[in-house]
């Protein structure tokens, strides 16, 4: 059908970062992920590409604990974190941006920021914590300028831009990206984007990023998976990806 | 003039009590989305351990705290034995969880304590103050009364606004999802807000008491005039439930000193009240902006 490796073949790195083995996770009677495997390589970008209801989001979901997936193991540098919730995964190193520019509207950008320390251990300093909080304002200006504002107040743009600084903050090897793009007008889209960029080549960050759009995604991954009604139906370098056109066609829409 | 002062400093009196009740009743819906219709009976239940206490100690100060320890654990206890199952299932499992419990509290209390009326006693004198020889129509123990709800809720806000543990709290409370992804272990925040509440409740039901004489049914009416008093307030705001609760207070207060036979009346002019303003604002005085829906 296309020239592109399928599941069963050679799917990224020797030693990955995060391996997804064999994946099985459902709502109820129906199954959203059909054994997905993935493995992605330290501080490398995969994109996790897909139409609505292909299983992109309930992968992360299964990933970070949200949901307890049925059968199969992730892997964090050959660790077994399977079946752990939330609270734990993001301890062991794997954070979860939802999509929609998830920030708690009623408290203030700090404490937005401030939650993204809870998963520290108790015994860190105050003065590591305020260390941390100020490094995320340098990194992000406009969030520095409204401190103590309402999250409500920001725009989509600084919104996405708190939510990843959140997400930073917690200090992951692993960063979930979900649909981080949606809804952010192209100029924003594009400096999110180099934030992505920047977190992997920069800071090591090893990320899994889901997108609806595949052509930006493709441009900045490193790997890529194309999931279809819950299974893997190709996994290659985006380059390759981007460049099979029969594939494009069919499940990118593009 | 001399009653119109009466009449308002014995309604901050009660309006306290009922801010305490409707704190209690917003700490758990902040946290749960559920309504605790057991929390009166919770409250009946550590009052009669604080009469225990004092009975066999004889000390006023060793039943205030046992009691409000005693409601920390039952809170606690609750939200885990029986509260966390139901959870993530239809909100009526929920409540009526709580109903069954406040007819199991109810019924063990007149098993173990009796039916009949029992009075509490007070930490202070009860005879009302003077100043010159006009009588306020308060008491030292009524300004004790006021005096310590207030301690309370001033102690949660500033733990609430700025302490680790109060960023926690109200982050469950707005977004458990999010809250969980940033290692926030909620379940055991939930916990939390269920001790809490289970000590301001025992404070309400401590603090009360000497009016309203100690029986297994005794909470119930607090309980309604506390929740009216969550419902001003918009059951979602701490800040409402004090200022409903003080509201609350004063309204009852005036109508039962000033309206003909208005004792009588105090339940239903606490009714009017809930009905103009659920008419006016349906989500209560103090409904935070709706900036979730954006």
């Amino acid at each position: 059908m296309s020239s592109v490796t399928g599941p069963e073949g050679p799917a990224g790195p020797a030693t990955p970062a995060l391996a997804v083995e064999e994946l099985v996770a459902g709502y109820g009677g129906v199954i959203a992920l059909d054994r997905v495997s993935i493995s992605a390589g330290t501080a490398a970008i995969t994109a996790v590409l897909g139409a609505n209801g292909a299983g992109k989001t309930t992968l992360l979901r299964a990933v970070s604990g949200m949901i307890r997936p049925r059968r199969g193991r992730v892997r964090l540098d050959g660790t077994d974190l399977t079946g752990r919730n939330p609270e734990q995964m993001v301890r062991a190193g794997i954070a979860h941006v939802p999509e929609g520019q998830a920030v708690i509207p009623e408290l203030t950008v700090e404490e937005n920021l401030r939650v993204g320390m809870m998963s520290w251990p108790r015994g860190r300093s105050r003065a590591d914590r305020s260390a941390a909080l100020d490094e995320a304002f340098e990194r992000f200006p406009p969030l520095a300028a409204r401190r103590r504002k309402l999250a409500a107040a920001l725009s989509g743009g600084e919104r996405q831009m708190l939510v990843i600084a959140r997400a930073l903050l917690a200090q992951p090897r692993v960063l979930l990206l979900d649909e981080p793009s949606l809804g952010l007008a192209p100029r924003v889209m594009a400096q999110v984007m180099d934030l992505v960029v920047r977190l992997s080549r920069e800071h090591g960050i090893t990320i899994i990023l889901v997108e609806q759009n595949a052509r930006g995604a493709l441009a900045i991954a490193d790997h890529g998976v194309v999931l279809n009604l819950g299974r893997v139906v190709a996994a290659a370098d985006a380059a390759t990806l981007a460049a099979d056109v029969a594939l494009r066609h069919h499940y990118l829409g593009f | 003039m001399v009653e119109f002062l009466q009449f308002t400093l014995s309604g901050v009196s009660f309006g306290m009590i009922y801010a305490a009740v409707a704190l209690s009743l917003v700490l758990i819906w902040r946290g749960t989305r559920l309504l605790n219709y057991a929390q009166g009976g919770m409250a009946m239940i550590t009052t009669y351990v604080a009469i225990e206490v004092v009975y066999r100690t004889g000390s006023y100060w060793a039943g205030f705290v046992v009691a409000l320890a005693a409601g920390a654990v039952l809170g606690a206890l609750c939200q885990v034995t029986i509260i966390r199952p139901t959870m993530n299932k239809p909100p009526l499992n929920g409540v009526i969880v709580t109903i069954g419990l406040l007819t199991l509290l109810e019924g063990l209390a007149g098993v173990f304590f009796g039916g009949q009326f029992r009075s509490f006693p007070t930490a202070f004198s009860v005879r009302g103050l003077r100043i010159g020889g006009t009588p306020l129509g308060v008491s030292r123990y009524d300004i004790f009364v006021a005096a310590s709800v207030l301690v309370a809720t001033l102690a949660l806000a500033v733990a609430f606004r700025y302490t680790s543990a109060g960023l926690r709290m109200r982050a469950a409370a707005f977004n458990a999802t999010i809250a969980r992804l940033s290692g926030i272990r909620v379940a055991r925040v939930l916990t939390v807000g269920w001790a809490l509440a289970g000590l301001l409740g025992a404070l309400a039901g401590v603090l009360v008491s000497p009016s309203t004489f100690l029986y297994p049914n005794s909470m119930d009416t607090i309980f309604v005039f506390g929740f009216t008093a969550a419902v001003i307030g918009g059951l979602d705001s701490p800040v409402g439930a004090v200022t409903g609760g003080l509201l609350l207070g004063l309204a009852l207060s005036y109508a039962g000193g000033y309206l003909p036979s208005g004792a009588n009346l105090v339940p239903v002019v606490a009714l009017g009240i809930l009905v103009v303003v659920l008419m006016v604002r349906p989500d209560g005085l103090f409904s935070a902006t709706k900036v979730r829906r954006v």
